[in-house]
């Protein structure tokens, strides 16, 4: 007679020992701190903040150790414990443009008001690798210059001088935190910008491409792409004062796109968004052109059928979070419903051979 | 390093059976301010039997597919006079069946059990116990896709105005083109009902055989889906139909077998291979049913 299987408390708890085990590794290799991580996987932290929406670059790093390097599980574990968190207040919107840049540039202009700036970016490294790394290799000295006092203004602020490009309007909508509320159809761009910059970074890249090669072309250039450090108020309401809580590292890309117009209106540009935590610029490039691609409606476009235009397609989607869990749930047992469908094909097939 | 918010802390519990008992989180790891909006949710759907109600579902420490939405629910509903159980596939010991009972246990140490009858709250994947459910009990599903129509129509935007119209022919006419092809209507799970004269609903995904049980049900059935952020609900002794046609009526199979453990022969069935050469052994999915018989 079978004797059905017991056991599944052992197994998970000798599959949870296994884990930490091999994911400490050797023993003898010295163990991973997290300032290790928070200094020298600086792209991993930040990419870990951003898709979790949690600022805190020592949580972010505790999780990139605790998931073996698995992104995607490091994003999890920082959602999973921010939704713990109290919400005491709203900060006030960030002001981009009072931020000291650590790279800026435009495509558009070869000169601007504030320069070019490079910044410390990989865009014209050799992608050799650099073997003086397997040793502690010399690091080259950056040359340091002061901090510009100045204000460093947005580049998009001079095509709108001359209404060059869409004008956008202030509809004094107050957000809603999509963490709070639920994701209803048709959303509005603040709910839509919300979902795209905790997006998974792949999935914004390879639809932002699709754009690019024909699936809802808007003729994007990168008007402005800037990464620094902002600052965050907060303003007390009890006293009525406007308090720094925090200075974050952000990424901001404002994109130009084709332009539009008619008999009545003349040709303007177009323009899509993209903000992101740190400094991950391949997704607030991919998130401006996602941002613009959905905006068609507004624009007076014609919706081609192209997954970028799509709306409900790209938020339903776009959360790494809910994608893999939905996907890797497949791993669950589904034992009733295989049984259920085996029956049933049994069925269809016994009839057939006896209708034959 | 950090505390995590802890709205309430309970003092007066003791730590059950050595498993250790969470005192950094609230009563059953939900907030209280998040329980009173899912419960809203509850109520409101309880109202408007088998109508999806959006929720802001939480992200919850266990991945989406797991459960989040049945977790969530039970949370809003569990206070500490419950008893719990938990299944999976119909059985109490499958790995996700334990690892959410340990959840609930080390978050807010509650009573557990494994028999049906001793349980006043159930969460369940897939199943629907043997055991007829009774007054006062609250049984809760979880759901992976809550949206029955979302494979003729996979745009909720769509979907929520089909429902509202009682725009039921697409599915109708599935059911009927099943029928044509196969002589059969291609569907062994999930089987989509309808509630209370109104609402086409999804049962998730429990084998058509469990579907008679949730008709007329004295227990309050409630649904959650987490990622896809519903919840719906059949109130105590509410109808609820399989669709069919009249001269295809509803057939809620299962494998013609009795069970090789106790003998039940009307209770749904596990389909196990045993030897190399595929021979094939059945039992009962409901572990609590089989062992009650068995020991009797």
């Amino acid at each position: 007679m079978y004797v059905a299987v017991k056991g599944g408390e052992k197994a998970i708890e000798n599959a949870h020992n296994w884990l930490s085990e091999i994911r400490r590794g050797d023993v003898n290799v010295p163990n991973l701190e997290i300032d290790q991580i928070k200094e020298q996987l600086t792209l991993s932290v930040e990419r870990v903040m951003s898709e979790g929406s949690l600022y805190d670059t020592d949580l972010a790093a505790l999780a990139i150790k605790q998931s073996r390097g698995d992104l995607i599980e490091a994003i999890f574990l920082i959602r999973a414990y921010r939704t713990t968190l109290p919400r005491f207040g709203t900060s006030r919107p960030i002001k981009t443009e009072d931020m000291v840049c650590m790279r800026r540039i435009s495509a558009t202009y070869k000169d601007i008001p504030g320069k070019q700036k490079l910044g410390p970016t990989f865009d014209y490294t050799h992608r050799l690798l650099d073997f003086s790394l397997l040793a502690e290799g010399n690091i080259p000295k950056a040359e340091k210059r002061k901090v510009l006092k100045e204000k460093i203004p947005h580049v998009l602020r001079f095509l709108n001088k001359e209404g060059l490009i869409q004008k956008e309007k202030n509809n004094n909508y107050q957000p809603k935190d999509i963490t709070r509320n639920p994701l209803e159809f048709p959303a509005n761009r603040s709910e839509r910008l919300q979902s795209l910059s905790r997006a998974d970074e792949g999935f914004l890249l390879a639809l932002a491409y699709s754009t690019q090669r024909g699936y809802a072309r808007n003729h994007a250039f990168v008007g402005e792409l800037r990464i620094g450090y902002v600052k965050v108020k907060y303003n007390i309401p009890e006293l009525d004062i406007e308090i720094d809580i925090a200075e974050i590292i952000v990424t901001e890309c404002e994109s130009v796109n084709q332009f539009q117009g008619s008999k009545k209106t003349p040709a303007q540009f177009t323009r899509g968004y993209g903000l992101t935590f740190g400094q991950l610029e391949r997704k607030a490039v991919s998130m401006a052109l996602v941002d613009r691609a959905l905006r068609w409606k507004e624009i007076g476009e014609e919706f081609v059928g192209a997954p970028a235009q799509d709306e409900e397609f790209v938020l339903s989607h776009c959360d790494n979070i809910q994608a893999t869990g939905f996907l890797e749930h497949l791993k669950l047992p589904h034992y009733v419903d295989f049984q259920s469908e085996l029956e049933l094909v049994r069925r269809i097939r016994k009839e057939y051979e006896k209708n034959k | 390093m950090r505390k995590t918010n802890n709205v309430i802390k309970i003092k007066d519990f003791k730590v059950d059976k050595g498993l250790p008992f969470d005192q950094e989180y609230n009563f059953a790891y939900l907030d209280e301010n998040t329980k009173k909006m899912i419960r809203r949710a509850i109520i409101k759907a309880l109202c408007i039997p088998g109508y999806q109600v959006p929720f802001a579902s939480r992200e919850m420490p266990m991945p989406y597919g797991w459960g989040t939405g049945g977790v969530q629910v039970t949370a809003s509903c569990l206070t500490k006079r419950d008893t719990l159980k938990i299944i999976d596939q119909g059985a109490d010991d499958t790995t996700n069946a334990v690892s959410i009972r340990n959840f609930f246990k080390k978050t807010s140490n509650i009573k557990t059990t494994e028999i049906t009858e001793k349980a006043t709250l159930i969460q369940t994947r897939h199943r629907i116990p043997e055991t007829p459910l009774k007054k006062k009990q609250i049984f809760v599903y979880q759901v992976p896709i809550p949206e029955p129509l979302a494979f003729l129509e996979p745009k909720v935007s769509e979907t929520i105005k089909m429902h509202s119209l009682s725009e039921y022919g697409a599915m109708h006419v599935k059911l009927y083109e099943d029928i044509s092809k196969n002589g059969h209507i291609e569907t062994a799970y999930a089987y989509p009902v309808k509630t209370n004269d109104r609402y086409i609903m999804d049962p998730s995904p429990i084998p058509k055989f469990d579907n008679p049980k949730m008709n007329n049900s004295p227990a309050i059935q409630l649904f959650g889906a987490g990622r896809e952020q519903r919840i719906y609900a059949i109130p105590p002794y509410t109808k609820v139909k399989s669709l069919d046609f009249e001269d295809y009526p509803f057939d809620p199979f299962k494998a013609e077998h009795a069970c090789d453990i106790c003998g039940s022969k009307n209770t749904y069935l596990d389909e196990i291979i045993v030897d190399d050469a595929g021979n094939k052994s059945f039992i009962c999915s409901d572990t609590d049913f089989c062992n009650k018989r068995k020991n009797k």
